[in-house]
């Protein structure tokens, strides 16, 4: 879809950008990653040819940039800046329109579609299309920001740290919301940052750049898994480790034929699952699935009778949709090395264990995206 | 907020200043002066047109090329030369403002045009230095988002970077008009009539209500100007840039 070719930008002796390499799959999340100065906003600058290149080119769609009238060029690909740069003087309304303007669609549609963005980012029509941006908080503004880009619709997204002025609670919930719109609308997204965990989380490859140059473009969990060498290890951080459980979902990692116990099992039966599974506990259920506890074998081992008479309850229960992150950290929270994993409806499904996580960890390529 | 705060302010301080009016009315009435100034009234309409003829011929004179060297001196490829014009026309502001028109005379020979000229010169720098500030003030984030969207040079400049300097400019605007109709009476001195013919004559003559007759409708215009351009800014600036609104 996008395809850097020896791509090249200097500033008299300075060379910002030394010939980059890359392809940029359609539908893909690029997150051009690195610490300021690297080149990686030069870079993505050059694509909506907002820096002209020295040498080498860029291909949209298999099309060279150059050829292409760069007005034009420009008006096909979304845009969206860490400033946010909403036009005070216009409303709400007028800047998500002002490419379909620009490109001279017809009013009515236009303005529909404004307000069905609108919709898309959880912000009501009714009352922001007549608004102007200062009546906006940040997180608003931004979240217009984003949908400005997508008004006309462009195959093509850059954003330039779009999510970095915002207070950190609010960037997750938009950080959320875009991955969400993203995983519809399928665009392909150049994107400039410098946090490992916006990366981490929302790209589907990481480019990392380092003085201008290319030094790894791999998915999120071969960064975190294999860096290249020390700057790439070095950026990533020493608890790399951590940030790729963030990537594994529990589903990919638990234990799905969990052996389960019923109110009214016996302990021999207990005392027979647990030598089959090396589980120091198993999960008790009631008759539609529902976790009601569990039952420490240390406790039952060598008593006659139910088991009811010696539930306890259940620490945690993690959902099968969480990351494994989330897991681990209920894991430590609770003081267990293992847990019950429980679908949307909280019917028990299996159970992870912490040495499930450390052996996914270990293999070479990782889960999840 | 501010603005119903002012807004209010204003209002009630309005009756004491219309009774103030009032009582300075009937003073006047009194001692005669009302009734002979009056007697000027077919002088002073003539004058005021005339007078009008060169303020709006000036300032629209100004308003344009002003605007237009402000918009010139922040196009990149003539930025750097701002910093060079605006000391020039400041110098050009120090001038006295009768030194000013007296060399328009020079150039120009006695009548309208020397006038008109000279007024346009003087009404020139703060509508230049407010152009050049008011479009330096809007964010470079603005620009970069609205390049980076498509737009030209020129739309950038009419869609972004004129609306957000709007109401900058209109202050320039305003300032520049009030000192423009308030020195408007000098061009009588260099034979292009207006008002100032009864206020210098009735100073020569040694008549005060000749001179009231001048004076009073000079101040009327200075007030009634700065109201229309503060309606104007009210009204044309965007609301989403609009402090006042």
């Amino acid at each position: 879809m996008i395809r850097l070719e020896r791509l090249t930008k200097t500033y008299g002796a300075l060379t910002a950008v030394d010939a980059v390499d890359m392809t940029v799959g359609a539908g893909e999340v690029c997150v051009l990653l690195g610490p300021s100065g690297c080149g990686k906003t030069t870079t993505m600058r050059m694509i909506n040819r907002l820096v002209t290149p020295t040498s080498g080119k860029i291909f949209i769609d298999g099309k060279d940039t150059s050829s292409t009238d760069e007005v034009q060029l420009r008006r096909s690909i979304g845009y969206v800046i860490q400033q946010i740069g909403l036009f005070p003087n216009k409303t709400i309304e007028d800047n998500i329109c002002v490419v379909p303007d620009l490109l001279g669609w017809d009013r009515a549609k236009s303005r529909k579609r404004a307000a069905e963005l609108l919709d898309l980012v959880n912000l009501n029509p009714g009352i922001f299309l007549k608004r102007y941006p200062k009546q906006l908080s940040g997180g608003q503004q931004q979240r217009v920001g984003v949908i400005r880009a997508l008004a006309a619709d462009p195959p093509v997204l850059l954003m330039d740290e779009p999510f970095g002025a915002i207070d950190p609670i609010n960037r997750e919930v938009i950080q959320d919301e875009f991955m969400k719109l993203q995983a519809s609308l399928k665009k392909t997204v150049v994107f400039v940052s410098h946090d490992i965990d916006e990366a981490v989380k929302m790209a589907n490859r990481i480019a990392i750049f380092r003085d201008g140059k290319l030094v790894q473009c791999d998915t999120p969990d071969t960064i975190l898994a294999h860096p290249l060498n020390a700057f790439v290890a070095d950026f990533v951080g020493s608890d790399r480790a951590l940030k790729r459980l963030r990537l594994m979902s529990v589903a990919n990692v638990m234990q799905a034929d969990c052996p389960t116990l019923k109110a009214g099992d016996s302990f021999e039966r207990a005392a027979k699952l647990a030598e089959e599974h090396d589980l120091d506990g198993l999960p008790v259920v009631d008759d539609e699935g529902h976790p009601i506890g569990m039952l420490r074998f240390e406790i039952a081992r060598g008593r006659n009778g139910h088991i009811a008479e010696h539930l306890e309850s259940l620490p945690a229960s993690v959902r099968t949709s969480s990351d494994v992150r989330t897991a681990v950290s209920l894991m430590f929270a609770n003081a267990v090395t293992w847990l019950a994993c429980v679908d949307e409806s909280g019917k028990l499904k299996g159970y992870i264990t912490q040495r499930a996580i450390t052996n996914s960890l270990s293999l070479a390529t990782g889960h999840g995206k | 907020m501010t603005g119903v705060a002012a807004s209010e302010n204003r209002w009630s301080w309005q009756p004491i200043l219309l009774l103030l009016v009032f009582a300075l009315g009937a003073y006047g009435q009194a001692t005669g002066t009302v009734p002979s100034v009056l007697k000027h009234s077919a002088d002073v309409l003539y004058l005021v047109r005339q007078q009008l003829r060169l303020v709006g011929a000036s300032a629209a004179i100004a308003i344009v090329v002003g605007i237009g060297i402000g918009v010139v001196l922040t196009r990149p490829h003539f930025r750097r030369y701002a910093d060079i014009v605006l000391p020039v026309v400041n110098l050009g502001a120090t001038v006295p403002t009768l030194a000013k028109l007296a060399i328009a005379m020079a150039i120009l020979g006695i009548g309208a045009p020397a006038a008109i000229f000279g007024l346009a010169v003087l009404t020139l720098l703060p509508i230049v230095s407010n152009t050049i500030s008011g479009l330096r003030a809007v964010p470079e984030a603005l620009i970069d988002a609205a390049r980076g969207m498509g737009m030209t040079r020129n739309q950038i400049l009419w869609q972004v970077e004129l609306p957000n300097a709007l109401f900058v400019i209109l202050a320039g605007i305003r300032t520049a008009l009030v000192i423009n109709v308030g020195t408007a009476p000098l061009a009588f001195l260099i034979g292009a009539g207006g008002l100032g013919e009864l206020i210098f004559t009735g100073i020569d003559l040694m008549e005060p209500t000749m001179l009231l007759a001048g004076a009073i409708p000079t101040a009327l215009l200075a007030i009634v100007a700065d109201f229309l351009v503060g309606q104007i800014q009210y009204w044309l600036v965007p609301r989403g840039v609009n402090p006042l609104r």
